[in-house]
């Protein structure tokens, strides 16, 4: 998704600063009506503390924010159209899960009628139909979930945020409520703000990723984009897994070049990533784009190399290779003709590596 | 509270203490039976006991010293004693709610020392801190001298020996029992939940009756029980501060045992006492599990 003409949300160059330390350091970032975005990163890289100033439990310290049009940037979280999934799910416990979700509607002013019927419509959404008078600490941790999900979503906001709320789920539940997630997000046609350090939670639920570090935002695409062509080490070092070898430019051929990598080897990359006016770079290498084979391969780059280490995993098989330069490399290859073709540790085999695999990064 | 299925809220597996409990639970069931179960036992016998002339308690049945107990002059007494502790707690939640809350949002440091300094004046006895207030709000005392010097009043206000002076000393002297349990309950109210209020619509005041509220009562219903059942005993602040003119039902029992010596009457006086106590209690109890549920 392209940015859109008439975005749901407009962050305009916010920065938050807390003491010393800048949380969001002049970050702009327009999100389209009915998208899921992600923010992700690590902890402390200021993707929680985005979140929050679109709650409005932060106000920025410069920039401003619009949401659906208006300018919200000091408004009062309770004068906001917009709802949060907290991480802790934050039920009340002194009340029901009916009265739970009403909670929002009730605090509108809805008809009571109205209430009723938009509270029976959500728990057939999500499922809660038979806990209505049960309280929070009657219920499982998946059922919390529901009830969190459900009484943010009941008083219908223009925006719903999303604090990591799967993180205290188990991983079968989590998958099936990022599949849930996301299909709630269809059928409501919502803006969701989704905020995770889970970079596969990120890639399987949404539209497109912000990824942050340390206060900015590094790259903003959808999960494709980000895994595909990451514009940073810490983007491709952060999402999935890469090969971070540094290179050096040894000769330019239009947008193609020979490099030296780390350790000896020379391949040839596209250089349209290069940064212009640099004699070193990094080349992330995803380890599944090395391609290994005991058969000579065809690709731009052919080099012969050594497993050092194999270790087997199921359905994969991870490679430590050592080219006949010397540049260390992690593969991952498929498993499927096992016995045919198996790859053991001291084997030569030949490596293959095609151009467009290849992403130049900036040298941190 | 339902807890059919669920594992964590079933209630704890009943046992019978074996030997070495009992030798555990001995201290305190002694403590109890020496201090609590034999002198409320004594009051109860003595209460359908007579008195001789010299006021020697003699042990012969009478109703007499209960049907005493709902004479006008006593039932009048007893009415200000509630009317005057109900005051003291009242004021005591106004003011000791926001402290407790207060205190309890505080980052942890600071909060254990807001809380020291709430408790360092019990390191006083409780009498010296008494004749500290009469120091101030006598008519030539701390506080008269500083309007007068300021010019806010030309003549002395007559604070000391009035029903105000009783009231602001049992303030004084039950806020922090105030303070503490809501401190307690306060503290554990995720700020998550506040949040959750303001982002569901909820302006200050609403997420303060909806929310806060309804979390913190069980430390309001314990704070209040702790104010106001010893405040409508208390006789040393009536006493002292109320120079004996406004005298509450604890300053008539203590007359009956040390100056009347009619301990049967005295005791009768203190009996209803217990049972008005006991009920208050139960009530609180009642409504705490019925709001629970």
């Amino acid at each position: 998704m392209i940015a859109p003409a008439q975005p749901m949300i407009d962050i305009r160059s916010v920065t938050k600063r807390f003491g010393d330390f800048t949380a969001v350091n002049d970050v702009s970032l327009a999100i389209g009506p009915a998208e899921f975005i992600t923010l992700l990163g690590p902890s402390g890289c200021g993707k929680t503390t985005l979140l929050r100033m679109l709650s409005g439990f932060e106000h920025p310290d410069q920039g401003d924010i619009r949401i659906d049009g208006a300018d919200v940037t000091h408004l009062a979280p309770y004068r906001r159209n917009v709802n949060q999934v907290f991480q802790s799910y934050a039920l009340f416990p002194h009340l029901s899960v009916w009265d739970n979700i009403a909670f929002g509607l009730r605090m509108q002013k809805v008809p009571a009628e109205e209430q009723r019927r938009r509270i029976e419509e959500v728990i057939d959404l999500v499922a809660l139909r038979g806990f209505e008078k049960r309280k929070p600490t009657q219920l499982s941790g998946g059922q919390r979930q529901r009830v969190a999900l459900a009484r943010a979503i009941v008083p219908r906001p223009s925006v719903l945020l999303l604090d990591e709320p799967l993180s205290a789920l188990d991983a079968k539940l989590r998958h099936q409520m990022q599949l849930e997630l996301k299909r709630l997000q269809k059928h409501l046609g919502m803006t969701f703000v989704f905020v995770t350090h889970d970079q596969e939670e990120a890639l399987t639920m949404s539209d497109r990723i912000a990824v942050f570090n340390q206060g900015r935002l590094e790259q903003l695409g959808t999960a494709a984009d980000i895994y595909h062509r990451p514009r940073t080490a810490f983007v491709a070092d952060f999402i999935g897994e890469a090969n971070l070898v540094d290179a050096e430019l040894l000769q330019r051929n239009g947008n193609v070049g020979r490099v030296r990598l780390k350790g000896g080897l020379e391949i040839i990359v596209p250089l349209d990533q290069w940064p212009e006016g640099h004699a070193k770079a990094v080349v992330s290498i995803r380890p599944e784009k090395v391609h290994v084979s005991k058969q000579p391969i065809k690709a731009e780059n052919v080099f012969s190399a050594r497993v050092e280490e194999e270790v087997f995993q199921g359905a994969l098989d991870r490679l430590t290779l050592v080219t006949d330069a010397g540049t260390r490399l992690h593969a991952i290859v498929a498993n499927e003709s096992a016995l045919l073709e198996a790859i053991h540790e001291g084997d030569q085999v030949w490596c293959g590596l095609h151009m467009d695999d290849l992403v130049i990064v900036a040298a941190d | 509270m339902q807890t059919i299925g669920l594992p964590g809220t079933a209630a704890p597996h009943a046992r019978k203490p074996g030997l070495w409990g009992w030798l555990l639970l001995a201290p305190m069931v002694l403590w109890l039976l020496l201090f609590v179960v034999v002198p409320t036992g004594i009051l109860a016998v003595y209460s359908f006991c007579q008195r001789d002339d010299l006021g020697r308690v003699v042990f012969s049945f009478t109703w007499d010293n209960y049907v005493r107990v709902f004479d006008p002059i006593y039932l009048n007494i007893l009415g200000r004693s509630v009317a005057y502790a109900g005051l003291t707690t009242i004021i005591c939640v106004a003011v000791g709610y926001p402290v407790g809350w207060y205190i309890a949002r505080r980052p942890a440091g600071l909060r254990n020392l807001l809380l020291l300094l709430v408790m360092i004046p019990f390191w006083t006895s409780f009498l010296i801190r008494t004749y500290a207030w009469i120091a101030i709000l006598k008519n030539e005392g701390l506080l008269n001298g500083l309007l007068l010097s300021a010019g806010a009043i030309t003549a002395p206000l007559e604070l000391l020996y009035t029903p105000v002076a009783v009231v602001i000393g049992l303030v004084y002297a039950y806020l922090p029992f105030m303070i503490l349990p809501v401190y307690g309950s306060a503290e554990k109210v995720d700020n998550a939940l506040v949040e959750a209020a303001h982002d569901l619509g909820a302006g200050p005041v609403r997420a303060f009756s909806e929310v806060i509220i309804p979390l913190t009562l069980p430390g309001i219903a314990a704070g209040v029980l702790l104010v106001f059942v010893p405040a409508i005993g208390m006789f040393a602040i009536t006493d002292l501060m109320g120079g004996a003119r406004v005298p509450m039902i604890g300053n008539v029992i203590q007359n009956q045992f040390f100056k009347a010596r009619n301990w049967p009457f005295g005791a009768a006086l203190g009996v209803v006492f217990t049972l008005m106590f006991v009920f208050t209690y139960l009530a609180v109890q009642w409504h705490g599990r019925r709001s629970q549920r």
